[in-house]
């Protein structure tokens, strides 16, 4: 399924300055041309209490590309993302069936500790909900609590690289006291999304990021979310196909809890091989 | 005739107004009119202008009869009787008079007050029979009136709307008013109680003995009306309270929210506001009952003299009562944060309690603080538990297990059997009062002001 | 696979914890800990009340009793005016008929202790009734006195050394001799509800007090009943949004939160002394509690019209109903068992209210239950006061039994209010 090496590389990863996994990743992606699996899931099925609201769904997510998620609402799109970092576990009477792997561990296995694997598989949220901190704790939150690094300039250092690859720093480091509720929107996601950045992921979940912006701060975060990519996993649930079209190289459909097709995307929006897809691309419902 | 019958037979009057007011327009329908408003309407406006300018005049009436009758009384006594009397014994013989009357007499009472008795008796028959009589008038008068208004074009259904809608308007009054009388009352009485104890002397003084008797021109020198040590002991009482309350509510409303499972709370929460529907006399009982003689003998085993009535009892129980205060507060508070915040930290890789800690009760902290504002005042005004397990005495104390008194034992002591009005001990019951109502109510509206703002802040 | 090359290479896997993560969960479960431990002592708190006021009241369940046989003479009675009779001295007869042997007045006096000063009136109450019984000889049962009552349920240790117990040694042996001649009985202990107060713990009970209560509830729901709903539909239906109604709405506030002593001064110095009302009357109890239960009242009645979707408002005015008739007609009859059922909770914390009553003077000592709502009286609270401040043992075990009282009334209108709220919810969608 998954090759030793990398998931050996990823286990170093974990253990070197951000730099290093950094260059070290690309030596990884460069090495193997092919993009490589990241999470593998198989026969996922999700309940709420007695209601089924996932069927069955396996499916291969490559690493360092956006794998996007299309499909109505209410499809089990963002159910099945949110199982991705085990979010599902904040909710009552929620159970997952199946396995998911993530370099080859299954993250379901009762030895997985939740907490770990989120701060491996970042997660952006539907509406930005940063923190009512500065900015600054804002994205020094998460390197804190995971003892990443303690405050002083290790910690400045972090932020600001963060806030960089966010492409925030420009807008806020005049500011960073501040709270970060006070930004726009668009800037309160791509505060969100260096948020995540900072305790340096692997995998970056979307859910629908863009859907509470305005097509400005959009351009700006699907911008972002494209030069994410050489680094990160990244997995995003849209709405929108134009947004699926434009950001992510792979997508899934999903219907009524099933995953009905996965491809690339430029052959989905143009050659679907199912008839529930291409009658959702071309609007007749959803 | 009591008034109970006086307000049935005014009902019954304002009953047969309808009957007749919808009679009254059925009839003008019937003879082809057409009318702007439906006959039952006729028949309300008829028996509001029966009803209520007679109740009203009840009303009236009772207020200010015994007034009356008293000034009436007194200008009829014989001279000798009232010269020269203060007011406090004037208002001593009229009580006599009307015990007399009422037929408890007490020795031998002088012949003059037996017929001023008689006379009493006279005149309460006289106003009673007056009132019927005024109240009756009144009542058909309105009938009437109403009725030589009724016709085809009028607009009897708005008239009732207008009617009903000042009734309204009249009921929310009330509560200024409530609020008004409590102001006065407590300013008036506070204000004879200044004339006589300097307010500096009584803010700032450190002795109070209010029970000693003190001839009026002793009182400033003397000091006794110094309420500082009550004051203290009020605080004293509610930070031992909050100590208790305060990390109980707040630990259990974290656990109920953000830990328990959905059956656990629905069991735990409910047992929880049973601890705020308890009257507070039952755990002025059991403190002294139960609570206060363990802290005496757990004190007495470790070697420490613990008073029978120490502050540690009577602000543990209170701090008892105030758990679910906290907690309820609390629970809210922490529930209100929206659910993307805790999205937000868990999807970090935050734990539960790093969650809590860091994102969730900042987040909630104006919501807690509200909360526990009220709880303190809660704390300062309550009366029941330190009434029974509290101590009399005012001292100046910082250890637990010595008595102290807060401001509403005191209130309670000075005012508790027969009051006369004008002795400076019951006036200094008001005197505290006002300043209860004042820091109350400086607590409850920065209170309300805090958790408004916090809630504006996420809605 | 993933386990052997991690440990292949010496570096933990990705997810392998490490002692800085078992700190965390330590903390976690430290948290935890703190919660589970803070509702622990709540609720033993609560059971420690619950128990201790329970196994305080047990005592007063029943009522020792004791029957004597008495013979009323002919000439100690007035057939013609039989309440006039020295009923005290016969019962005193009969008792020294039992115990020849006693003699001296300070024995006599120490008999006489065992047996309550209620016997007379039982007595008196049984001849009045009867009056063929004068000249006869028949069985009466009446109360022992506290400390008889106390001896019999064990409260009275007989092993203590007699200087420091309330029983001296005869009395025990007179006792022993009643119990003997199967003159004890403990039956359930009715005078603790239909009793009304009195000095003596074993005469007492709560009947004044529950008609005192039951007058100012009512007083208290007549007044604020109406006047609550009247005021809550004008602020959430009629009234304007201004300055005014914003004062209004801001008094309402506060006045929820005012310490209830408050409304005790003010009752004291406006309805006692302004308006000169009688003291210690259910009337005047009922008016105080009706100023503080009004808030409530309003709070709860605008929740409840609130909860009513407008569209039923919009319904009804597109009929032609005038805004008067919409709310009379529509929205209160919806709002009603909301409007109910914080009624109910606010009597029943009316109910269980002392501080504002102890003020305006309903904690006197009145031995007849009011015959209305003008009389004197105590209230149920009140009672437990006056009781719980009594030096006599009888009352501590009888003062349990009516908080037990208090509180089942208390349960049941909770318990009424909570299945009107299941009941007759509505979830408007």
């Amino acid at each position: 399924m998954t090759t030793l090496d990398t998931t050996e590389a990823s286990g170093m990863i974990m253990n070197k300055t951000a730099e290093e996994a950094g260059a070290l990743a690309k030596a990884v992606s460069t090495a193997k041309a092919g993009h490589e699996t990241k999470i593998a899931a198989s026969k996922v099925s999700v309940f709420y209490g007695d209601k089924q609201a996932l069927f069955d769904v396996s499916i291969d997510i490559p690493a360092r590309q956006v794998m996007a998620f299309i499909g109505p609402s209410g499809c089990g799109k963002s159910t099945f993302l949110r199982c991705i970092n085990r979010m599902n576990d904040t909710i009552d009477n929620c159970s997952v069936k199946g396995t998911i792997e993530i370099d080859g561990a299954n993250i379901y296995d009762p030895k997985i500790d939740p907490v770990l694997l989120r701060a491996r598989v970042g997660m952006v949220f539907q509406k930005p909900n940063p923190f009512p901190k500065s900015i600054y704790d804002n994205i020094a939150y998460g390197p804190r609590i995971h003892g990443v690094a303690k405050a002083g300039s290790a910690m400045d250092e972090i932020v600001e690289r963060s806030l960089q690859r966010a492409a925030l720093w420009n807008e806020v480091k005049d500011r960073l006291d501040q709270p970060g509720t006070g930004l726009s929107g668009g800037q309160q996601q791509r505060l969100c999304i260096a948020r995540a950045i900072a305790v340096n992921p692997d995998i970056i979940l979307m859910d629908e990021p863009c859907s509470a912006l305005d097509p400005i701060a959009t351009a700006k975060v699907e911008e972002l979310i494209d030069e994410l990519r050489a680094q990160y996993t990244i997995v995003i649930v849209t709405h929108s196909m134009q947004q699926a079209a434009r950001v992510s190289q792979k997508a899934a459909f999903f219907h009524l809890g099933n995953l009905i097709e996965v491809d690339e995307t430029d052959k989905m929006f143009t050659n679907p091989s199912d008839q529930r897809t291409q009658d959702y691309i071309t609007g007749r419902f959803g | 005739m009591s008034v109970t019958l006086l307000f049935a037979i005014v009902l019954a009057l304002a009953f047969v107004g309808y009957l007749l007011g919808r009679a009254n327009a059925s009839g003008l329908k019937a003879a082809g009119n057409s009318l702007h408003s439906i006959p039952p309407y006729h028949g309300y406006f008829v028996a509001l202008w029966c009803g209520l300018p007679a109740f009203l005049l009840v009303f009236i009436w009772q207020a200010a009869q015994s007034t009356v009758v008293d000034q009436l009384l007194l200008a009829s006594l014989p001279p000798h009787l009232t010269e020269g009397m203060t007011p406090a014994r004037v208002s001593l013989m009229l009580g006599e008079i009307k015990n007399v009357a009422a037929g408890r007499m007490f020795g031998t009472p002088d012949q003059a007050i037996i017929d001023a008795a008689a006379r009493y008796q006279s005149l309460q028959n006289t106003a009673s029979l007056a009132m019927v009589v005024c109240t009756l008038a009144a009542a058909v008068a309105g009938i009437a009136f109403a009725r030589s208004r009724l016709s085809p074009e009028f607009r009897a259904r708005n008239r009732v709307d207008g009617i009903l809608r000042w009734l309204l308007i009249v009921c929310s009054i009330l509560a200024i008013l409530t609020t008004l009388g409590i102001i006065l009352s407590l300013v008036i009485e506070s204000w004879a109680f200044f004339s006589r104890v300097p307010v500096a002397e009584f803010l700032f003084g450190l002795n109070w003995s209010p029970q000693t008797p003190i001839r009026a021109d002793q009182v400033a020198s003397t000091g006794a009306f110094g309420a500082v040590p009550v004051f203290w002991g009020t605080i004293f009482i509610s930070v031992i309270a909050m100590l208790v309350a305060l990390p109980v509510g707040l630990f259990s409303a974290i656990y109920l929210v953000e830990y328990a499972d959905k059956r656990v709370r629905s069991v735990v929460k409910p047992l929880l506001e049973i601890l705020a529907g308890i009257p507070t006399i039952v755990y002025g009982f059991f403190a002294v009952l139960t609570v206060a003689p363990f802290i005496r003998e757990f004190g007495m085993s470790l070697g420490l003299s613990v008073a029978s009535n120490s502050a540690l009892a009577a602000g543990g129980v209170m701090g008892i009562m105030i758990i679910p205060f906290i907690s309820s507060f609390s629970d809210d508070a922490i529930t209100a944060v929206p659910q993307s915040m805790r999205d937000g930290a868990y999807a970090l890789g935050a734990t539960k309690a790093e969650t809590i800690r860091q994102v969730l009760l900042p987040a909630a902290l104006p919501g807690i603080v509200g909360g526990v504002l009220l709880a303190v005042s809660r704390a300062i005004g309550e009366t029941m538990i330190v009434v029974m397990a509290a101590g009399l005495t005012a001292t100046l104390t910082v250890n637990p297990l010595e008595g102290v008194t807060t401001v509403t034992v005191q209130i309670v002591t000075l005012l508790i059997g027969d009051t006369e009005f004008d002795s400076p001990k019951t006036l200094a019951a008001f005197g505290l009062g006002l300043v209860l109502f004042i820091s109350t109510l400086a607590l409850n509206i920065l209170a309300l002001q805090v958790v408004k703002r916090y809630r504006e802040r996420y809605e | 696979m993933s386990d052997t090359a991690a440990q292949g290479t010496g570096r933990r896997a990705w997810y392998e914890p490490d002692a800085k993560l078992k700190r965390r969960h330590a903390a976690d479960r430290r948290l935890r800990a703190y919660g589970v431990a803070a509702i622990l002592f709540a609720l033993a708190m609560l059971m420690t009340l619950v128990g201790t006021i329970l196994v305080t009241a047990a005592p007063a369940v029943t009522q020792t009793m004791v029957t004597l046989e008495v013979e009323v003479p002919e000439g100690a009675v007035n057939p013609s005016d039989p309440r006039g009779g020295s009923y005290q001295k016969i019962l005193n007869e009969s008792v020294a008929r039992l115990f020849p042997e006693v003699d001296t007045p300070r024995e006599l006096r120490e008999l006489r202790q065992l047996f309550s000063n209620g016997g007379q009136y039982a007595l008196r109450d049984k001849v009045v009734a009867d009056t063929s019984l004068i000249g006869r000889t028949f069985d009466i049962t009446f109360p022992l006195s506290d400390i008889g009552d106390q001896l019999h349920k064990g409260v009275i240790g007989r092993d203590l050394p007699s200087d420091q117990r309330r029983v001296s040694d005869e009395q025990i042996g007179w006792y022993d001799r009643l119990v003997e001649q199967g003159r004890i009985s403990a039956p359930l202990n009715w005078g603790l509800i239909f009793n009304a107060d009195s000095r003596f713990p074993e005469l007492a009970g709560l009947w004044g007090a529950l008609v005192g209560s039951f007058y100012a509830l009512l007083i208290c729901f007549l007044v604020s009943f109406p006047v609550g709903i009247a005021a809550a539909v004008y602020l959430e239906e009629f009234a304007p949004k201004n300055r005014f109604t914003d004062l209004i709405e801001v008094n309402i506030n506060n006045l929820a939160a005012v310490p209830s002593i408050v409304f005790g001064l003010l009752g004291l110095a406006v309805f006692l002394n302004f308006f000169g009302m009688p003291r210690s009357a259910p009337i005047v109890g009922g008016l105080v509690l009706s100023l503080m239960t009004l808030p409530t009242i309003i709070i709860a009645t605008r929740a409840a019209l609130k909860a009513v979707p407008p569209s039923i408002r919009e319904a009804a005015i597109g009929v032609g109903a005038s805004r008067m008739q919409t709310v009379g007609h529509h929205v209160l009859p919806l709002a009603m068992p909301g409007i109910l059922t914080g009624t109910i909770i606010g009597l029943a914390q009316a109910l269980g209210e002392t501080a504002p009553l102890l003020l305006i003077g309903m904690n006197a000592f009145i031995t007849a239950a009011p015959d209305s709502m003008f009389n004197p009286s105590t209230a149920l609270p009140t009672q437990i006061y006056i009781w719980a401040d009594s030096p006599e043992r009888g009352f501590t075990s009888r003062t349990s039994a009516a908080i037990i009282v208090l509180l089942g009334f208390l349960v049941c209108m909770n318990a009424i209010a909570i299945y009107m709220r299941k009941r007759f919810e509505r979830r408007w969608s």
